[in-house]
Formats: C-alpha cells, sequence, structure tokens
C-alpha cells in the first residue's frame, strides 16, 4: 500500500494534518489514517465559531469498523468546517488530503507549528520504506 | 455386575472425540494421558486437586436427568397468573414453537457477524424492528434489549447522552412506572451520579436540571392517560421525554410517537412467548431519527452486496461498547434473537387484524369483569383501562386465598404485600382469558363476598372501548410479510425459506474464539417448552415455585463450587449485566465500608470492550494496563500502577485464560497484588471452558466471577440471544448481590437491581442444570481437557502454515488459538476478513475475526466437535494457505482471486457469464474430497459501508410495494 504524503503538510502524532493557507490553517486527517479506518459512513465536526486549545477534540469520525476522535494540532479559532464531507463522508475517503479537509481554523497569535512533524517524518513513522 | 437401569451416558453423546481420536491427538501433541497433557498446560500453582468438587453430581444418561427434572418441575404449581406487571399469558402458535423455539437451525445460531450466512433470522430480525416501528410510530427500533427495566434504563442512559444542558442530572420517573423498572432505573442512575424523581400528572414540573422523563403506558394501576401534556412542555427545555409502553394496548392507542414522545421502550413478552418464571424475553427500543448514533444494541439495516442483491447486516456497529469501549453508552453486548424472532413471527401470525382482535377482547373483557366488580359493590374509578384493574378491598386476603384455591393468582396489592397482610387485588386479562374465566373470578369473589351476582345482567359493552384517549386511527403493519403467510403451509415455508440461508451448528462447527459454540443437546433443550416450567408467573408466591427453586438451589452450588467462589445471583440476563451486577457489589461492599475513594478499575489493553464499558457504568474510573509482548499482563505496568493508586484501586478485572487464549503463567501473583491494596480481582468468565473442573477462580485468588451459561453450560446462543450470565461472589461480598423488590428501593441504601425479574432468564437455567447433571464431575473435566486439546491440536496443525500469535506454557495455548494474518495485506492486498468469508466456501463459519487482535483469527473448536470435523477444517486452512500463497506469487490477480472474490453464490456459479481467472470447482468445492452438503452462501460479499452510509431498519409500505414490483417484474 502507497500513501501520498503531500510535502506541503505538516503532521501531527494522531494523523491529523496541517496545511497553512492565507494565514489560517486548514486542518484534515492523513491518507494513511484513513486507510487504517476503513470504510468511513460519518463524519461529525464541531461548529464554527468556537474557539479551541491545542489537543481538543473537534469531531468524530467513524468507519464500519471503528471510531476515532480528532485533536486540533494548534489553538484556534474554527471558522470553516467542511459540510459536503458531513453530508457525504466518501468525500474524505477519496481525497484526505484534498477535497476531504475537515476544519479551518484562525491560530493564537505566534502559533507554532514545529513541534508537528514534516512529510518524511510523518512518513517514516507511519510507513517505514 | 450391578443391574444399572441407565446405562448410557450423556457425556459421551457430548464429546465429539472418540477414545481413539484423542488418542491420535494427544501423541501428535506427545503425550500418552490427558491427564499429562492437561497437568503440562494449566500452571502448576492453580490445578485443583480432584475430589474437591463435593457438591457436583455423577454423570448419568440423558432419560435419567430428564425423569429427575420432571419431579422438580412437578414441584412447580401451575395457576392462571393474571398478576400481570410486565408478565402475561399467551400462546405461541404451534407452527413457530414448532419450527422456531425447538429448531436447532433457529436456536444455534450465532450472532449474525458474518452476515452473508445470516441473512435468515437477519430477515426475521428486520421484521421484529418493523413490527415496533410500525406499532410505535417511531422510524427506528433496535433488533431487542434484554428486559423492560433495562431497557428503560437504556433510554434513560440515551437521554443523558443526549441533552443539551450538560449540567442537568434529574430524571423525572412517573408514578405510572413499575417499582420494579424504577429499582433498576435507580441502579443505573446512581452511579452516573443521576437524580430520579417520582412525578405524577399533578406534579410535573420541569426546570433546567431535568434531561428527562419516563412515563408508562398502561400505569402499574392499570389506568392509562393522554401523555401530551408532557411532551411540549418538556420539548421547549431540550427534555427527552421517554414512554414504557405495552405493545398490545399500543396495537389499539395511537402511535406513542404520534404524542410527541422521543423514546419507546417495552417489552414484547406477550406476543406469544412463554412467561417462564421472568425471562427470556425480547424488550424493543424505538426512537426518533436525531437519537440514531446513540441507540443501544444491535440494529439490522439494510445495504447491497458486491452483486447488487438487496441484504442485511448489523449497521452501526461503531455505537456499540466492543468498540468504543469505556465511552459507550452502554454495555449491553447481546440481544434477546430468539424470543425477538419469536415476537415477530407471532405478529406475522396475527397480522394486524388479528393483532387488533386479541387487543380488543382483552380490552372488553376487563370492562366485563369491571361491570361484574361493579355489581358487586366495589367502587370502580372513571379512569381509562386497557387491560388492568386494581381494587382495594377489607376482603382482599380472602379474595387472595380463594382465588388461589381455584387455581388464580391475583396482583397483590399493595405491591410487596403477602396475602395476609393485602389491602387489594388486580386483574390483569390476557390473550387467555375468555368469558368462563372471567365468569368463575367474579362468581368466587362474590362467594367471598356471600354476594349473589346475576352474570346474565351484565352485558359485553363493545361501544365506547378505551374512551378518553386517543386511538389509533389508520392502518398498520400492511406490509406484505404480514399478509402473505396466513395459510400454515406458508408460513412453515417462509421460516424455513429463512432458516436455510442461515449457517447454524446443524451445519457444521463453528469456531468462534471466546464464544464455546459447544453442543446444545436435544435432552438440555427439552424442558424449555414444559408447561410446569414455562408457565410461571415470576411474582408467583412462593410455595407455588418450589421446582424452580430445587433448579436454581442445585445450580447455584453446583456452579458455586466449579468457580470456587460462596454465593452466585441469576439475576443478570448476560454477561455484561454479570459484569455490572459483579462490579456493583464492589462498588456498594466499599460504600458500605466508607471506603469511597475506591474508584479505580484496571482492565488490561487485552480485554473485551465490555469490561470497560461496565465499569463506566458502575461509576468506576478506567485505568488501562498494558500487555506484554506474549500478549501477558504486563506485570511491571500494573505494579506501577497499582502503587500509585494504591488507596483507589477498587477492582481488576481479568479474562482467564486470558483474551489471548493462553493461560497467564502469573495469575496468582497479580492476584496477590491487588489483594494486598485491598481491592478485588473480577474474572470475567468468557474462557471458563477451559477451566470447569481442572482448576477454581476462587482458589487462585478471584472474588467475583461472571459464568456465560451460553457459553460454557450449553445454553444455546440463539442466533444472538439469550444468555444468561450470573454472578458468583465470595464470602466477603455475598452480602452486596443483586436483590429484588416490588416496592421502590430507597435512594440511599445499596439494593439494586440489574432486571426486571429475581432471577432473570428463569426459564433457560434448566438447559444449565441438565447439562451439569448429565456430565457430572468427570464429565466436566473431560470436558474441559478435550476443549483445551482441540485447540492445541489446531494449533500444532496449523503451525507450520500461520503463525500462532501468543502461546503460554510449554508452548501450548488454552482451548482457543490465534492465528496472525497481519501481514496478509502487504503480501496479498487481502485481509482477514477475505480469508473470514473463503471459510464460507468451505463450508465453516468463520472463527472470531480481528479480535483481541486486529487481522487475526482467534479459533475455540470446544469439545463437541469430532476429529473428522476438526481435520476438516484444517484441510480448508491449510488449502486456504495455498491459496494465499498462489496469490502472493501472482497466479492470479490481488483483486481477482478466490479469496478477494469469496464467498461465491450458486447464482454466480450457475451464470454463463463465468469470467473469473479460476474454475467454478475452485471457487466452490475447493476440498479434494467432494462434500455431499455444500452450504450455500445466499449473497455475495456485503457492503457495510453503503448500509451505514443510508441507515434503513425497518420495511416501510413504500419500500415493500417497490419490492413486490421488482419481484413481479
Amino acid at each position: 500500500m502507497t500513501y501520498k504524503f503531500p510535502k506541503n503538510l505538516k503532521y501531527a502524532d494522531t494523523h491529523e494534518y496541517v496545511k497553512v493557507e492565507n494565514g489560517c490553517l486548514k486542518i484534515g486527517i492523513s491518507e494513511f489514517a484513513v486507510d487504517q479506518l476503513g470504510d468511513i459512513v460519518f463524519v461529525d465536526l464541531l461548529q464554527k465559531g468556537q474557539t479551541l486549545k491545542k489537543g481538543d477534540n473537534f469531531g468524530t469520525i467513524e468507519s464500519v469498523k471503528a471510531v476515532e476522535e480528532v485533536y486540533l494540532p494548534a489553538s484556534g479559532e474554527i471558522i470553516d468546517t467542511n459540510d459536503s464531507v458531513i453530508e457525504n463522508p466518501e468525500i474524505l475517503q477519496k481525497d484526505p488530503v484534498g477535497e476531504g479537509w475537515l476544519v479551518v481554523i484562525r491560530p493564537d497569535k505566534g502559533f507554532e507549528l514545529e513541534e508537528l512533524m514534516d512529510s518524511d517524518q510523518y512518513q517514516s513513522k507511519v510507513a517505514p520504506k | 455386575m450391578k443391574f444399572e437401569k441407565f446405562t448410557d451416558f450423556f457425556i459421551n453423546r457430548h464429546l465429539g472425540l472418540k477414545e481413539k481420536d484423542q488418542k491420535i491427538m494427544l501423541n501428535k501433541l506427545g503425550f500418552d494421558e490427558i491427564q499429562d497433557f492437561v497437568a503440562d498446560v494449566i500452571p502448576k500453582d492453580i490445578q485443583t486437586k480432584t475430589n474437591e468438587y463435593s457438591s457436583l453430581p455423577v454423570g448419568c444418561s440423558e432419560d435419567k436427568a430428564t425423569n429427575e427434572l420432571k419431579n422438580i418441575a412437578d414441584l412447580n404449581h401451575i395457576k392462571r397468573s393474571l398478576i400481570g406487571l410486565g408478565y402475561y399469558g399467551t400462546y405461541l402458535p404451534e407452527v413457530i414453537k414448532r419450527h422456531i423455539l425447538e429448531n436447532p437451525r433457529w436456536y444455534t445460531a450465532y450472532t449474525p457477524y458474518q452476515a452473508e450466512i445470516s441473512q435468515g433470522r437477519l430477515e426475521a430480525l428486520f421484521n421484529f424492528q418493523t413490527v415496533i416501528c410500525e406499532l410505535t410510530g417511531f422510524p427506528l427500533a433496535n433488533s431487542s434489549l434484554l428486559d423492560e427495566g433495562t431497557a428503560a434504563s437504556e433510554a434513560m442512559s440515551v437521554a443523558y447522552a443526549a441533552r443539551e444542558n450538560k449540567a442537568s442530572n434529574v430524571f423525572l420517573v412517573h408514578e405510572s412506572v413499575y417499582n420494579h423498572t424504577f429499582n433498576v432505573l435507580l441502579t443505573r442512575a446512581r452511579p452516573l451520579g443521576i437524580i430520579l424523581k417520582r412525578f405524577s400528572n399533578d406534579t410535573f414540573a420541569i426546570n433546567e436540571s431535568v434531561f428527562g422523563t419516563l412515563i408508562q403506558l398502561p400505569a402499574q394501576n392499570g389506568e392509562l392517560f393522554d401523555p401530551s401534556f408532557l411532551t411540549s412542555k418538556s420539548h421547549k427545555l431540550g427534555i427527552v421525554t421517554c414512554a414504557v409502553i405495552d405493545p398490545l394496548a399500543q396495537v389499539l392507542i395511537k402511535p406513542i410517537a404520534q404524542f410527541g414522545l422521543d423514546i419507546a421502550v417495552g417489552s414484547m413478552q406477550r406476543f406469544g412467548v412463554p412467561i417462564g418464571y421472568g425471562g427470556p424475553h425480547a424488550a424493543f427500543f424505538a426512537c426518533k431519527d436525531k437519537f440514531k448514533r446513540l441507540i443501544p444494541g444491535r440494529i439490522v439495516g439494510e445495504t447491497i452486496s458486491k452483486d447488487g442483491e438487496k441484504s442485511l447486516r448489523l449497521a452501526l456497529q461503531t455505537r456499540e461498547q466492543h468498540i468504543r469501549r469505556e465511552k459507550a453508552t452502554s454495555n449491553i453486548c447481546t440481544s434477546q434473537s430468539l424470543l425477538a424472532i419469536i415476537s415477530s413471527f407471532y405478529a406475522i401470525y396475527h397480522g394486524s387484524e388479528g393483532l387488533t382482535k386479541i387487543a380488543q377482547r382483552v380490552s372488553l373483557l376487563r370492562k366485563y369483569l369491571e361491570s361484574g366488580l361493579f355489581e358487586l359493590g366495589f367502587q370502580i374509578n372513571n379512569a381509562i383501562r386497557f387491560d388492568s384493574i386494581d381494587i382495594y378491598s377489607e376482603n382482599a386476603p380472602y379474595i387472595h386465598k380463594e382465588a388461589v384455591r381455584k387455581g388464580y393468582n391475583l396482583r397483590i396489592l399493595p405491591l410487596g404485600a403477602t396475602i395476609e397482610n393485602s389491602l387489594g387485588f388486580g386483574i390483569s386479562i390476557d390473550e387467555l382469558t375468555d368469558l368462563d374465566e372471567i365468569q368463575e373470578l367474579l362468581i368466587l369473589i362474590s362467594n367471598v363476598l356471600q354476594k349473589r351476582i346475576n352474570l346474565n345482567a351484565l352485558v359485553l359493552d363493545e361501544m365506547s372501548l378505551l374512551e378518553g384517549i386517543p386511538l389509533r386511527e389508520s392502518k398498520f403493519m400492511q406490509q406484505s410479510i404480514f399478509e402473505d403467510f396466513q395459510s400454515e403451509t406458508d408460513l412453515m415455508r417462509y421460516i424455513y425459506y429463512l432458516s436455510e440461508k442461515d449457517f447454524s451448528l446443524v451445519d457444521g462447527m463453528i469456531p468462534l474464539g471466546s464464544c464455546t459454540m459447544k453442543l446444545n443437546s436435544a435432552a438440555e433443550l427439552n424442558p424449555i417448552s414444559w408447561q410446569k416450567l414455562s408457565s410461571i408467573h415470576p411474582f408467583a408466591p412462593k410455595n407455588q415455585v418450589l421446582g424452580y427453586s430445587k433448579v436454581i438451589s442445585d445450580l447455584e452450588s453446583w456452579l458455586g463450587d466449579i468457580v470456587g467462589l460462596d454465593a452466585v445471583s441469576f439475576q443478570p440476563n448476560a454477561g455484561s449485566q454479570g459484569e455490572f451486577a459483579g462490579l456493583m457489589a464492589i462498588k456498594s461492599y466499599f460504600s458500605a465500608n466508607n471506603k469511597l475513594s475506591r474508584k479505580k478499575c484496571l482492565i488490561p489493553k487485552s480485554a473485551h470492550g465490555t469490561n470497560p464499558a461496565s465499569a463506566v457504568m458502575a461509576g468506576f474510573e478506567v485505568v488501562t494496563i498494558n500487555c506484554d509482548k506474549h500478549g501477558n499482563i504486563d506485570f511491571d505496568d500494573l505494579t506501577e500502577k497499582i502503587n500509585l493508586y494504591s488507596n483507589e484501586v477498587a477492582a481488576l478485572m481479568l479474562t482467564y485464560p486470558s483474551t489471548h487464549g493462553v493461560f497467564e503463567l502469573k495469575i496468582k501473583d497479580i492476584c496477590d497484588l491487588i489483594h494486598d491494596v485491598g481491592a478485588f480481582v473480577y474474572l470475567d468468565g468468557a474462557n471458563l471452558n477451559a477451566q470447569v473442573g481442572l482448576c477454581k477462580p476462587g482458589e487462585y485468588g478471584i472474588d467475583v466471577c461472571h459464568l456465560n451459561l451460553h457459553k460454557t453450560f450449553c445454553i444455546p446462543h440463539g442466533g444472538g440471544g439469550p444468555g444468561v450470565g450470573p454472578v458468583a461472589v465470595s464470602k466477603e461480598l455475598k452480602a452486596y448481590l443483586p436483590t429484588f423488590s416490588m416496592q421502590e428501593f430507597s435512594p440511599c441504601d445499596l439494593n439494586f437491581s440489574v432486571s426486571s425479574a429475581l432471577h432473570g432468564s428463569a426459564s433457560i437455567l434448566p438447559i444449565s442444570w441438565m447439562y451439569i447433571r448429565m456430565t457430572g464431575y468427570e464429565g466436566l473435566k473431560k470436558a474441559s481437557s478435550n476443549a483445551i486439546l482441540a485447540a492445541n491440536y489446531i494449533a500444532k496443525i496449523l503451525q507450520n502454515k500461520f503463525k500462532i500469535l501468543y502461546r503460554g506454557k510449554n508452548n501450548f495455548v488454552a482451548h482457543e488459538c490465534i492465528l496472525d494474518f497481519r501481514d496478509l495485506k502487504q503480501r496479498t492486498g487481502l485481509g482477514v476478513n477475505d480469508i473470514a468469508k473463503r471459510l464460507i466456501d468451505y463450508n465453516f463459519h468463520a472463527p472470531t475475526v480481528s479480535w483481541p487482535v486486529a487481522e487475526t483469527i482467534m479459533i475455540e473448536p470446544t469439545e463437541s466437535e469430532s476429529l473428522t470435523e476438526i481435520e476438516r477444517f484444517c484441510q480448508a486452512m491449510l488449502l486456504i494457505a495455498e491459496e494465499i500463497h498462489e496469490i502472493e506469487n501472482n497466479l492470479y490477480p490481488k483483486d481477482n482471486n478466490v479469496i478477494s472474490n469469496s464467498p461465491h453464490t450458486l447464482e454466480q456459479l450457475i451464470s454463463d457469464n463465468w469470467l473469473r481467472p479460476y474454475t467454478k470447482e475452485k471457487a466452490a468445492y475447493p476440498y479434494k474430497n467432494k462434500l455431499i452438503n455444500k452450504f450455500w452462501s445466499s449473497v455475495s460479499r456485503i457492503d457495510n459501508a453503503y448500509g451505514d452510509r443510508n441507515l434503513v431498519c425497518s420495511c416501510s409500505l413504500q419500500d415493500d410495494q417497490v419490492f413486490d414490483e421488482k419481484k413481479c417484474a
């Protein structure tokens, strides 16, 4: 099984990725995580407008065999949620690092992504060559 | 030679292995004698000495045991019990009794996790859900819960989980709700910090601390009322409104959902399921769509198969404790499949017209009775009633005595009183009541009162029945299943059309690890149909149930002896309830001894998900203990956690042999560690089949243990329930076992109930009684020994081709073994689930898949399988190993091969369009020797995701018509 590990993403231990876009952070889960979950059937996300701390749970993803919570890799306010993924979880299945993103947050000032892994580090952690 | 009337010994029928086969297997493992082999498998320090099982009988033949049980059953006195309170007389049509209840195709099947070979009972359970949705008017129903009291508690838990105001903690329980249901609610509420408050129509008041309400229709006193007043006010505040509803009353009353309620629960007992001294019966749970992801228990949902066939399987499984563990809303693990199926067939048998007639007759006869009682001078208030009436009278003790003398049990009022100090009597009319019965009752009451009653003056007034409550206005149960099978020929054929789709023990071995699918013998099952056991009301006076008392006390001493503990409660209706009851006993102990800091429950990572779910329900905080690389409890981690929480640990919950299928060597040390800090060790009895007669949990340090009578002691799995999970405890904890009362428990004392009857599912206890009586101590020991032998033999045969994941002492497994397929995906692109489906082509039900370790299978052959069947299984696995090898070496495409395309259906094989890169013979007849009785999967591989994304869990009228059109086209 080969997974894509886009170079422009940073990764958390708990398999969320972060993409920096216009000063905001687009957050989703990695292809590896999606593959591990199996067929995803349900996505539940917190509503926008909520301000959360790094490590807070911002949603739940259910597959036919597992249920996993997702955690924010940085503190901030949720300014957008991907409603089409909630309506149609198959989008997350098919394109987790593209159309299947989950939320966008406006990070607190002075946020750091240094603690997150870059794609090589993450790849060597989950799918060593 | 002494003359013996009975020369046959049942144990030889129970065991699958002949003596010469046992020898062959032992030799393969390097032994001559079974006891030497067992001594090498089980840690020496826990092996029990023989003759320490003083209470166990000497085994005998099935006819001898049957005669003994008949004599015991004769001690029960059969009366017509008109006590009601959730238990009613009902007639189970013979066609259902003979072809379902007494048919091993239905009762020996497992929970329908392997959906492709379970379409029959899945359809029957889907029908059950349709019946519930049609009756209650809700769009969603599950495929049954354990009983009415626990179903009400589940409704409370759902309301609690769904509450918008997370600070709210009050659940209002209407005075209409049975006291014994209140007690089960209280048991569940206390550990979660939920406060129960009783209310009446007059005292109904809500505020922001209330998260839910519960009413019951008809009420405990038989009265009906319009619940609309409750809903509008409640919904404004986001309060979840729940109702317990009698399904027969619901036939006439407007569907409860239309009153605006959110959740309805109830017992389907009076839909054809014999009372059986309290259980088992199926309860139901129905609700609005918004609670979909919080519904407890199993839900059958529609989906499609690979070939596009409409098919069914268990839906939204991520709700359940085996996945959510300590985060689950409920610990419920099983359901009451067999009973739910019987009830659904009862509904099919009668159809909506038949059910309406029964409900009307019941109500009419109640009205007739009422007018007679009025004639006799009793005060009858103007309430609306369905089937029951309560009368208070100073003559009550005499009326009860006379009624019993004439063969009737009436409800003793107030509830919980004895006949002598009774102040009133209540009568509940049921399906079996006729005019003669009412007249006999009226005459006997008039005799006590020394009054004359002119029965001819009483009229059956069909008008104004149930006046004052909105009635059902539209038709219900109009789907074709409720109309197509009115003749017995058609119904019989439908029953067999369904059952032949299902793989049960009738078809072959079901080697499910941790499930112990052993023989459920005919002699064991036969007594459950005896009237002397099946028609006893759970609240009947004690002197009428001496037979049951004897069965239960025998079982208590036998099972207590087997596990080495002092007392046993039979109240828990399932293993999960046994866990909850056992943990509550521990909790009560610490409360009674003022050790309130004891809040932590240690649970190994390898535990079944039910363990942490039960611990949370009992109010404990779960601390997870790691496992080492051999699959055993990580002793260092355990020591560290015990030291860290030495004053907080209440219990360690473990499974033995471990869920990894090995006898851990350090079990005694582990128990000692826990005892040293003043805590208890709880044993999950799932794997008791490896220990019976060989080692006693109580001796090696276990304080509490639940037993799964549906695993170790021959109660069949019923296609997914019933189960019985008695809990055994040490002397110290004996005072804290569940109790039962028809009066409300005080919120302050330590009494608790886990189900709606004192002895839970009492009517199937005779199955385990027969097993132990017939096998005796020697037989039980042989059974466990052979179970261990069979598992080790399989491990030995398969170890060259597969990795055996965990082994214990001397490299042996216990009574089950785990095969590791974790590298399969990388090698072939296939998963272990593909292997499970391929086994269907080989005429096998898969072993346990991906539990307790993902991408592995766990095989438990049990003692009941023959060497021939075991060899056939091994051969299947070895042939599959070859198939894997072929795929790995690219002889077949990774996405188009015998394994990825399994199971193969008959339809695929007879199709002219066979375009696969392998032969039909290889697909469906893979054995070298051809099978005579080929089992065909009725559908191709099922798509789970499709159904979970589009949940359909009952047959709507619309779908039904579309389906019919398709059939015709």
